[in-house]
């Protein structure tokens, strides 16, 4: 038992030397997780903001130059062009001058004065559906202020804002702010440990396959279970350090901090990156050469992060979708650290999430050991 | 006593379009260098990996110090010691840290078992904190055998391993075969394409298409060559070839260094074969009467093989 146990450790210190002078890996688990949280929230934000506007302003007076004035004061919205006409105004929408195009109508004033009511027309451009949804709702806000502020002075509408009647006031758990960076940390925190190490662990042996070196190991004594466990450890240290060292950044950078048990999150730290490193070796195992199983966990990666609730929620997948997501490891973890961080959530409401992942871990691992052949 | 037994082995790829190995059968006396010499594809890399327990066979079996290589594949691996035709070393690894790697896994270490490489570790130990892939070819080969000694084993598995080092080198290997024949009665099998190390060994195999064409000591071998063999050589070397096969007294005529090699029907007469060449325009023609080496058995074997 002794000797067996040195055994393994010459075979993990073998790999944490190979992994290290390598020269680019220690690089990249250093400055990836610095890219990632600092550059990721702010970029892959969905807050809409700076929607491009063009006024055609057919009345020329006051209360429509009133208005125009408030769509540029919001700041979704920066007026990009006034045009003469809605013709011109198509015009610089093809350009992509303009996303929205707001038409007042001549004799706004004096319908509004007069009849209590006018007509604004609003033009989207519907490519991207989000910021198209979101800026016309933006839009219509300010309409119905500019109304309502106007009914308020001076009574000049006839008829009530539609919502003034009911007065919806919501409060915001765990993250009272809607901050779009405490809900996207956690998940790309995962995202780093899956790309990290789901991905070397598939290049690993499959890389001592290009370069013959398994043949050497594979006339040794050592057993299965051994080298595949000798693969992984290294992979579960790299992996910890990352998880750390981004919930340092995370703390540094957005000043976020786990609401939750750190136990906790490291026990799932270690059930997570055992299932994706087994996963990333399985692939390993069955490719021939390291482009072939480079383009395999690639696919794979792909599926795990779209199909994970990572950058859309799942609740608002279709059936198929969300029945697919049951077999995502990354989904579970994500949940976890998720409520980790934002609920502070106890083992037991974490409780299907650590039964998924250790199912996941004693299939993936007896799978990885299975499918590692040293002869054939 | 026989340190391995190879009977009735035969091996298939690609669900048996290539037969690989068709039936062998021979064994190795303890002790003893024996050399596997055949062409590229003949065989040798296939047969290396089922004695390494690298590879399954389809039928037949094969035992090493007594042991199956089938079920006792995990004893085997202790016994045996395989150098790959590849350089399957880690190169990113230092030399020494190569050679302590191979030495923990098999639960010893370089101090162990230095007695035993030092002849050939000793070599290379001042670069022992270079990296294995900065090596030279030769010092290359050195590490390999060096890492594939460090367990003490019973048998060493060598396939091509002067295949691409250049000659003083080659010569340099040979040497130190056979001290750790001699002096640790390391038994040795080794492959090799070149003809002209076949003497280097006790016995050798001739091996063509996964067949062996013959088995014998190397002056066996030679001794049982009866053909009449004369080197001819010429001026004008490339037309002398094509006359040579033209010439109905010449049975075969290979290229053999700076001479061709033929073997001529039993009446021939040498000074009859050069009046015939002066005869076609040759100059300075030389028709010597010669021994055969084992590339010469090897041709005339592979022929018969091909015409029977």
């Amino acid at each position: 038992m002794k000797g067996v146990l040195m055994v393994i450790r010459f075979l993990i210190e073998k790999e944490f030397k190979q992994m290290m002078r390598t020269r680019v890996l220690p690089v990249v688990f250093v400055m990836l997780p610095l890219f990632v949280l600092f550059l990721m929230p702010k970029a892959a934000t969905q807050e809409v903001k700076n929607l491009k506007v063009c006024v055609v302003d057919n009345d020329h007076s006051p209360l429509s130059a009133r208005l125009v004035h408030k769509l540029s004061a919001s700041t979704y919205f920066v007026l990009t062009e006034t045009c003469p006409s809605y013709r011109e105004a198509l015009h610089c929408m093809e350009a992509g001058r303009a996303d929205f195009i707001v038409e007042i109508s001549p004799g706004f004033e004096r319908e509004l004065v007069a009849e209590g009511g006018s007509r604004v027309l609003v033009s989207v451009n519907g490519v991207n559906g989000v910021k198209a949804a979101l800026g016309s709702s933006y839009l219509s806000q300010i309409l119905t202020g500019y109304a309502a502020e106007l009914w308020e002075e001076e009574g000049l509408l006839a008829s009530r804002p539609v919502l003034a009647g009911l007065d919806v006031c919501p409060r915001y758990l765990f993250n009272a702010g809607l901050d779009y960076t405490v809900f996207m940390v956690p998940g790309l925190m995962a995202m780093l440990l899956v790309l990290v190490v789901g991905f070397l662990p598939a290049l690993n042996i499959v890389g001592e396959k290009e370069r013959g070196t398994i043949e050497q190991i594979n006339v040794t004594p050592v057993g299965r279970f051994d080298f595949i466990l000798s693969k992984l450890v290294p992979y579960w240290c790299v992996g910890l350090f990352i998880l750390f060292y981004a919930m340092l950044l995370a703390r540094v950078f957005y000043g976020l901090v786990p609401a939750g048990s750190v136990g906790l999150l490291l026990l799932f730290a270690t059930l997570f990156i055992l299932v994706v490193s087994c996963l990333g070796l399985i692939v390993s195992n069955y490719s021939d050469t390291m482009q072939q199983a480079a383009l395999v966990m690639f696919f794979f990666l792909v599926i795990f992060i779209l199909m994970s609730g990572l950058l859309t929620p799942v609740s608002s997948m279709p059936a198929w979708a969300k029945a697919v997501t049951y077999l995502n490891p990354l989904r579970y973890f994500i949940e976890a650290l998720r409520m980790l961080y934002l609920k502070g959530s106890s083992f037991l409401e974490l409780l299907p999430q650590f039964v998924a992942l250790s199912l996941y871990a004693v299939v993936v691992w007896t799978w990885a050991i299975v499918s590692y052949k040293k002869n054939r | 006593m026989d340190i391995i037994t190879v009977s009735k082995l035969r091996k298939s790829y690609r669900k048996g379009q290539v037969q690989a190995l068709r039936g062998l059968n021979f064994t190795v006396d303890e002790g003893e260098i024996y050399g596997l010499i055949g062409p590229d594809g003949a065989g040798k890399t296939t047969l290396f990996r089922i004695m390494a327990t690298l590879l399954l066979p389809d039928e037949g079996t094969v035992s090493v110090d007594g042991l199956d290589v089938v079920r006792d594949y995990k004893a085997i691996r202790r016994r045996i010691g395989y150098m790959p035709g590849r350089f399957s070393l880690y190169q990113d690894l230092s030399v020494e840290e190569n050679l302590s790697f191979f030495a923990s896994i098999f639960h010893t270490s370089i101090e162990e078992n230095y007695d035993l490489v030092k002849d050939i570790y000793g070599q290379i130990e001042p670069f022992k904190t270079r990296k294995a892939g900065k090596l030279s070819g030769g010092m290359k080969q050195k590490l390999a055998l060096s890492c594939a000694l460090i367990h003490a084993p019973r048998v060493l598995i060598l396939d091509e391993p002067t295949t691409g080092v250049d000659p003083v080198s080659r010569k340099e290997f040979w040497e130190m075969l056979k001290r750790l024949r001699l002096q640790h009665g390391i038994t040795i099998i080794v492959s090799t394409p070149y003809m002209d190390e076949a003497g280097q060994c006790d016995h050798i195999a001739l091996m063509q298409d996964g067949e062996f064409l013959r088995l014998d000591t190397p002056s066996g071998i030679v001794g049982a060559y009866t053909d009449t063999l004369w080197a001819v050589q010429a001026d004008d070397m490339h037309r002398l070839l094509d006359d040579l096969r033209a010439c109905p007294e010449v049975l075969t005529a290979f290229s053999f260094g700076e001479a061709f090699h033929v073997t001529v029907r039993e009446e021939a007469r040498m000074q009859e074969l050069a009046a015939y060449l002066a005869g076609l325009g040759h100059r300075r023609v030389e028709v010597t009467p010669i021994q055969a080496t084992v590339e010469d058995c090897f041709m005339s074997l592979m022929k018969k093989s091909d015409e029977g």
